[in-house]
Formats: structure tokens, sequence, C-alpha cells
């Protein structure tokens, strides 16, 4: 009777051989590693587009590529790395964890699972493949302003438009995922305000995402529309208005950044908690501020365009909503804090990424709040100080936060541990050149170097080498990461069901085996 | 390694306020220039103000994390309090928080209502953002001009040494009058450019169809260097804004002197130009407002600036080279410099293309003069 059930499990249960394994997967796991994979590939194609990009900016003038490439460079860049490297990672993250946390088999929608992650490899082969056109690729910039975007692009502008209707087609169906798996499966007993804050950032996120990503459709099919049927959404000798562009992309654009960080906000929540030994301090306070943080985001988008000429009550209307955000953004800081405070505190590689995060971000916090304030905007927009602030805030903000979840959750995945000497190097480096290079951005913006330019005034040059060297570095060192992630999946200590101590009463992803099983909970846990 | 974690933390606390004091004192060449009006100082008060409050927040934040992850490490044998709420601490944070907001939000209201002051200038000026250069035009008086970058490419490419004013020097820059409201209506030719001079704190969107304000008075003579700020394609890094400011007499002789020019020019259209003298005056036009894109050798880079050499229109159709150089091409980069140039310059860069690359020997040569701009115009018009 025994050995029946076995070999009925083993031929239901366990993962298909070979590439169909992958191409055909249904399973959270399967799909989740498929998503960080490609994230980390994409992190080293956009990575080494910025490479070209501070190679270039070494020293002044033109040595190494021609203003045109430097713009598909920069274009390309901003693309990857916010549609192809944070956001995959995250819903990477969501497909491996949501399920080990609420108690759920898997995900609620699986074969919607695999199609969202394959048509990114897709949408980016697509995006990739235009820079090897005649014409080259995007050369407009992330923001791609219209009409520079629309009647003066090159013609690959719709192989581009194609693409991000591809990448928002799986974000809202990973969406769709994700809410569906939350409000369906979680274990009985888990109440909303019981949900692990991981779960809950992502539940939040979810919804940002079904909220915008149809209106970045919207504004790339009127541009669409603008490029090749005679329609003149953004043409101003049609009767146009180029204005409107920016306000329906920054509608989509802002809540954007926050798709991109609040699922960290969860990740290092948790993090701190276990490294600190002590529940995170204001549970519903940091649940209340994520949400404030969302709704927020819908009303500050103009913040982006305090240049454009809006009527001066406009002007202070973002200015107010754009620094209420610090409120909210400011409580979790504190509650990070607060949690730390009379802990039982240890290193390790995570908590070391999340300490920096929470100072590093915020150090990006104090930039945005400088920016909020629209008179001394004007200085500082478009020029290196905004692109140090986001680059603090999506670095080591979002990325930092995906690398200590890498670390945190990796025994768990592979059932072994990383190797804490190695990681501790990879975080030093890290930390050190994630300062050199974005640090100086501050300075060289506020002495005037506009962003997004080939070529700079003698003045810039001292900062930019270092800012270089700085790039080159951090850049090599996440070759050291590819390493430690491989090296751990090959072998390691053997990691415990509960990983780190004490995590066992901090989360059902602990009281699994590790690595889990491939079906994650058969049996639904209790809640207390 | 205690002693080394103890210096550390020393080390990341104190760092970045020696650093950023040094940065930020006020003639450094590292922070927000001052600048030399009312608006640009309360500008930089503003920034101050607030920087300063942010680096007091981050020391009072950081301060007590550094010391809460010291102070509480395992390794001393820290053991885990276990409070998870503090109702009082967390109203308190809350309303401190919304209360240094309110601080910082003042003053930044009265500043904003300072810059945004949209009342008529004494002096007002036409700022057209091109692909790749300014155009600037003096409504009273109605004269104008272009205004291109003047670093040769020999400086950019690093074959000679690099200029002092590297990238920040053009041929003819904006000249306003000191102690005299100016003000700027900005907008742009093609794609959306940006009008910076940080000295003004003067930063403004160039937006084709519409038409932005902003305003400067500047107490003191002086040269003012600036750029574009919104990404307007390959040269966007190449086209820096200049300003002079000058005592209102030499304004006045300046003003003079250009609207004598245009006079000259309106002349020089009814003059019997020969061969000769369009080439000149073809040429050197060619290489400040064409060659950018269609290159020296006319060769462009296909397929999106063609190339002139050799092409049916060039050697064989003149009024389609006319309608081309008077009215742009729809969906290109190639501008309708007819708007913006006389009809002498048109005309002898017209002549000038299809004389030069051997247009002229392999195609029908037509000379197009001064007069033919006219006539198509008047073709135009009617
Ligand atoms: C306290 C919170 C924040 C405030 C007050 C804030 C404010 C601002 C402002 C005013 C700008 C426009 C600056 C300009 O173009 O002149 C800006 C730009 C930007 N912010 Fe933030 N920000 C905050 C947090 C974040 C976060 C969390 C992210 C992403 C994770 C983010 C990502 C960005 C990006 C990507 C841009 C530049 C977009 C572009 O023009 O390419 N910000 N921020
Ligand atoms: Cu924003």
């Amino acid at each position: 009777m025994s050995t029946v059930v076995e070999s009925h499990d083993h031929g239901h249960h366990g993962p298909a051989k070979g590439l169909s394994r992958w191409l055909f997967t249904t399973n959270h796991k399967d799909i989740g590693t498929l998503y960080l994979w490609f994230s980390f590939i994409m992190l080293f194609i956009g990575g080494a587009m910025a490479m070209v990009i501070r190679a270039e900016l070494f020293q002044p003038g033109l040595q190494i590529v021609q203003p045109e490439f430097f713009n598909q460079m920069t274009t390309n860049h901003g693309l990857i790395m916010v549609f192809g490297v944070i956001m995959p990672a995250f819903v990477g993250l969501a497909n491996w964890m949501l399920p080990m946390q609420i108690g759920a088999p898997d995900m609620a929608l699986p074969r919607l699972n695999n199609l969202s992650f394959w048509l990114l490899p897709m949408a980016f082969g697509i995006l990739i493949s235009t820079l090897f056109m005649p014409e080259g690729g995007p050369n407009f910039g992330w923001t791609f302003y219209a009409p520079l975007s629309t009647t003066y692009a090159p013609s690959t502008v719709n192989f581009f438009i194609f693409s991000v209707h591809i990448m928002g087609v799986s974000s809202i169906l990973g969406s769709i995922n994700i809410i569906t798996t939350i409000f369906n499966m979680r274990a009985p007993g888990m109440t909303l305000m019981k949900m692990p804050l991981f779960v809950w950032s992502w539940l939040i996120t979810a919804y940002l995402l079904i909220a915008v990503m149809p209106v970045l459709a919207g504004v790339v099919t009127m541009m669409l529309m603008d490029i090749n049927f005679g329609t003149s959404f953004f043409n101003a000798a049609g009767g146009g208005d180029p204005v409107l562009f920016q306000h329906v992309f920054w509608f989509f654009g802002h809540p954007e950044v926050y798709i991109m960080i609040l699922p960290a906000f969860g990740i290092v929540s948790h993090i701190i908690e276990t490294f600190s030994r002590k529940p995170i301090f204001g549970y519903s306070s940091m649940v209340y501020a994520m949400a404030s943080i969302a709704i927020l985001s819908f009303v500050v988008w103009a913040h982006h365009m305090f240049t454009v000429g809006m009527p001066l009550a406009g002007e202070l209307f973002f200015m107010y909503s754009t620094m209420l955000i610090a409120i909210p953004t400011g409580v979790k800081v504190f509650n990070w804090v607060a949690t730390m405070f009379r802990g039982s505190i240890t290193f390790e590689t995570p908590m070391l990424f999340s300490i920096a995060f929470v100072a590093l971000f915020t150090i990006g916090g104090f930039s945005g709040l400088m920016l909020a304030i629209v008179p001394a905007d004007f200085q500082y927009h478009d020029t290196y100080f905004v692109v140090a602030h986001f680059h603090y805030v999506l670095v080591p903000g979002a990325l930092f936060g995906i690398i200590a979840a890498a670390y945190y959750w990796l025994p768990k995945w592979t059932g072994n541990m990383y190797d804490e000497t190695l990681g501790k190097l990879h975080f030093w480096l890290t930390f050190i050149s994630v300062n050199v290079t974005f640090f100086p951005m501050h300075f060289v913006g506020l002495a005037g170097m506009p962003r997004r330019y080939p070529d700079y005034a003698l003045q810039f040059a001292d900062f930019n080498a270092l800012i270089s060297v700085g790039a080159f570095m951090f850049g090599l060192t996440q070759l050291l990461f590819l390493f430690i992630v491989i090296k751990t999946i090959r072998s390691g200590k053997q990691a415990k069901p509960e990983v780190w101590e004490g995590a066992g009463d901090l989360g059902l992803e602990w009281t699994l085996s590790s690595p889990p099983p491939y079906h994650s909970f058969t049996v639904q846990p209790q809640v207390k | 390694m205690a002693y080394i974690r103890k210096v550390f933390t020393g080390f990341i606390l104190v760092l970045p306020l020696i650093f950023s004091s040094l940065i930020f004192s006020e003639s450094s060449d590292y922070n927000m220039p001052i600048g030399v009006t009312d608006v640009s100082e309360s500008i930089f008060g503003l920034h101050m103000l607030i920087f300063w409050i942010c680096v007091v927040i981050g020391v009072i934040v950081f301060s007590i994390m550094f010391w809460s992850l010291w102070k509480y490490r395992k390794s001393k044998g820290a053991v885990a309090a276990d409070f998870d709420d503090n109702f009082w601490l967390e109203i308190g944070w809350t309303v401190a928080a919304t209360l240094v907001l309110v601080w910082m939000a003042v003053p930044s209201t009265q500043v904003m209502v300072e810059a945004y002051d949209d009342a008529e200038g004494e002096i007002n000026i036409l700022i057209t953002g091109h692909q790749w250069k300014w155009h600037y035009e003096y409504l009273e008086d109605e004269v104008g001009f272009f205004s291109n970058l003047s670093t040769s490419q020999e400086q950019i490419d690093g074959e000679v040494p690099k200029g002092e004013f590297y990238l920040r020097e053009v041929d003819e820059p904006l000249v306003i009058p000191t102690n005299t409201r100016v003000r700027f209506l900005i907008t742009g030719n093609d794609v959306i450019h940006s009008w910076w001079v940080p000295d003004f704190a003067v930063k403004q969107d160039a937006i084709p169809g519409f038409i932005n304000t902003a305003w400067t008075n500047v107490p003191e003579p002086g040269i003012f260097r600036g750029a574009c700020t919104e990404l307007c394609g390959i040269k966007h890094a190449f086209m820096p804004v200049v300003v002079r400011a000058v005592e209102r007499e030499e304004f006045d002789a300046f003003i003079a002197e250009k609207v004598a020019l245009a006079e000259e020019e309106r002349m020089l259209t009814s003059k019997v130009w020969t061969k000769d003298e369009l080439m000149a005056r073809g040429e050197s036009f060619y290489a400040t407002n064409c060659a950018a894109c269609h290159q020296a050798n006319g060769q462009g880079i296909p397929p999106v600036f063609p190339s002139l050499v050799g092409s049916q229109i060039t050697m064989f159709d003149s009024n389609k080279h006319i309608e081309i150089l008077m009215e742009g091409v729809q969906g290109s980069a190639m501008a309708a410099f007819g708007e913006s140039y006389s009809e002498v310059d048109i005309a002898s860069v017209i002549t000038y293309t299809r004389q030069a690359w051997s247009n002229g020997e392999k195609g029908d040569g037509v000379i197009v003069t001064p007069q033919d701009i006219v006539a198509y115009k008047n073709r135009i018009d009617l």
C-alpha cells in the first residue's frame, strides 16, 4: 500500500526533467527561480551598459562612444534596470515566498504564472534586439518624453512600444495571481493583520501595478498612434500637447517608483526582526504606512514636472503632497530603528545589507525631500543631483533589499548555507563602492552638471573620474555575488529548517524543511 | 575587534558631517551656486535650510541606530526585550515629523511666490530651443540671432587641448541689461529643451506649442553660463547657454547695432549676388548649421541623416531643395530653416550644397539667389 502511494507521489509531485521542467513548469518555486535568474542576467546586461556610460564619462571629451550610442545606453540601462531587474526580482521573491509565508501549497493560478514569466524574455529579447538594428535602439531616455520619442524617434520605437506592452501584460497577470493567492489561500487563522509584512508589501504593490500598468500601456499606445496613424496626442503642430505625455507618464511613473521599493520594505522588516531577535516594532503602523504611501503616490506625479510651467497653485499642491510622503516613510525608518533598539543583534550578511538599506535609503529620502521643495528643484531638476537621489533609493534601496533577501532565504531555498566570509566581503565591497559611485553625484549635480550628458565641462572632471572608479568597482563586485550564489547552490553547510536562530517563530516558511518540499504546504498549518 | 568596530562606528558617524560641511560651505564649487539675483539667493538659503534640517534629523536617527547596534549586540550578551509597540512614541514622532515639514513648507512657499511673479518685463526676450542651438529674439526691437556652441570638434575629440570654457562657450551670447526686469518667453521649435542659468536660478522647459515665462533682474555686469537640461537628442550636451549682462548704455548700443545689421541684411536681399559670393557665405553657414547632422563631407549618417552628395534633390530638383529648407521635413530632425534665417543665408547654402562635393559637375548646378527665396515666399503667401 505505502509503496503505491510513494510512486504516485513521485509521478505527480516532483519536477519534470530537463528543459521542459522550466518551459512548462507551473510550480511556484521553479517560476520564482526563473524570475530570479532572469533578473540576475539582466542585472549584468544593464550593468554592462552602465559601465559603457561610466567609461565614456571617465574624462571630458568623447573617447569611447558617440553621443547617439551613449543615449541608447542611458535609455536601455534605465529600462532594463527598472523593468528587467528590480521588478522581476521582486516577483521572483513573491513567487518563492508568498505561498510559503501564508501556508499555501502553491500560487492560486499556476498556468498564468508560467505565462507571466515567459512573456518577459520575449519583451526583453525584442527590446535588446533593437540595439542591433541599423537605426539603433531607443535613445530618448527611460522616461521617453514626446515628441523626442515620437516625431523625432528612430523607427525602432515601434519595437520598444510592443516590448513595453508585453512587460505590462506580464506585470498585470503576475499581480492578479498574487492578489488572488493572498486573498484565497492563507492558512486558517492568518487574518489580514497577522500576515507577514512581505505579504502585505506585495499585496499593496500588486494593487499599484494593476492600477498603473494600464496607464503605461495607454501612453505608449498614444505614441504608437501618433507615430503611425497620424494622430496628434503629443504633437503641438497638430493641436496636441507634449506636456500631456508627461502627465500620463508620471501618473504611471511615480507609483512605479513605489512598486520598486515597497517589497523591499517588507523584506528588510523581516530581516531586522530576525537578527535583532525581537518582533518588528509597530507592525500595524508599518502596514498603514505602506498603504498611505501607496495612496499618496497617486497624487504627487507632477513633482517630476516642476519646470514644465505649471500654475503656482499646481506647483504648491504637488510640493505639499510630496512632502507628505515623507511622514509615512519616516515612520518606517523610525520603526526599524526602534526594532533594533534593545534587541540582541548579530551581523550576518542579510542584516548588514538591511542596516545599509536603512541608512542609505534614508539619505535618498532626504534628497527626495530636498527635491520636493519646488524653488530649490528649479536648480536640482535634471542634474546629477536627481541621478544621485534615485540611485540612492534604487541601488542601496531596492537592490540591497533584493540582495539581502537572497542571502536571507538562499539557505531555505537550497538547503545550503552560503559562505559567510565571502558574503561579508561582498557586503563591504558593495557598500563602499556604492557610496563612492553615487555620493559624489550630489556634488556634481549641485555644481551644475546636467544628467544624460555624454560630455561635460572641465570643472566636473575630478568627481566624474572618481564616480567611474566607484562604478567599475561596484560592477566587478557583483561578479563575486554571482560566484557566492552558485557556490551555495552546489555546496555548503546543511541548513536547518529554521536556518536562523529563533526564526522558527517568525514565519511559516521557517517551519518547512530546507530545501522545502516541491509543493510547499500540502496540509494547511493552523495559525494562532 | 571591538576596538575596530568602535573606531569604525565613530568614523561612519563623523565622516559625512565633516565632508558635507566642507563641501556645503558657501564658497564651495561643489554646492549650489548662490547666484547673483535676489531669487537665486533666496533659493540658496532655502536649499541650505532644508539641507541642515536633514542633516540634524539624520544625525539623530543614525546616532540612535548605530548606538543601538553597538550597545545591543549579541556578542556582548545583550538579551532582547520583547516590546513591539508604544502608542505615544509613535504618535509623537509622527507629529514631530509633521511639524518639521510645516517648518520647511512655509519658507518654501514664500520663495516660490517670489520666483513665480509673472508681471511683464521691461525687456521681453523670446527664447526658442532648436536641435541643437538657442535662438534669442528681442521682442521690442524685433531683432534676433542664433547662439551656437563655439567649442571646436577637435577639442571634443581630444585632438587639441580643451579650453577653459570647454562646452560652455557660444559664438554669440544673449545680452541683457543690468538692473532691469527682463522677462524670458521660452518655447521649443522641435523637441523639448530646457533653458537653465544657475546664477539666475532660472530653469524653464522649452516646449513646442507652449510659451513658458521666467524672469530675472541682474544687479551686476558679468558673464553667466548655463546649459540645456532636457534630453533633446544627440547634441543635448552641446547647446550651452551663455548670458552677458551689461550696463544699460552698452545694451542700448548693442541693440542699435543689431537693428542696423538687420537693416543691412534686408538690403543684401535685393543686391545681385555672384556665384562665388553665395558659395563663400553658404560654406560657412553649412559648417555652423548643417554639418552637425549632414557632416562636413555632406555624406550624413544614413539612414537618420541622409547624404547630400549626389542625391536627386541636390543635383536636379532645386524647387524641392528650396521647399525642404523653407518648410523642413515633418517627422525628422530637419528643421524649417526658412522661418529663422534670412533669404540670403538660405539661398547661399542651397547654392553651396548644389555645387559642393561635385554635385555641381554631375547635376544641373542651378544657382539659387535670394530673390528666388523671396519669390518662393510670395508664392506661399498667396
Ligand atoms: C521620501 C520619499 C521621496 C521623495 C520626497 C521623492 C521626491 C522626488 C522628486 C521631487 C523627484 C523629481 C526630481 C526632479 O526630477 O527634479 C524624484 C525623482 C525620482 N525619484 Fe524620488 N522621492 C522619494 C522616494 C523615492 C523612492 C522610494 C524611489 C524609488 C525606489 C524614488 C525614485 C525616483 C526616481 C527613479 C526619480 C527620477 C525619475 C527620472 O526623472 O528619471 N524616489 N523623487
Ligand atoms: Cu516621484
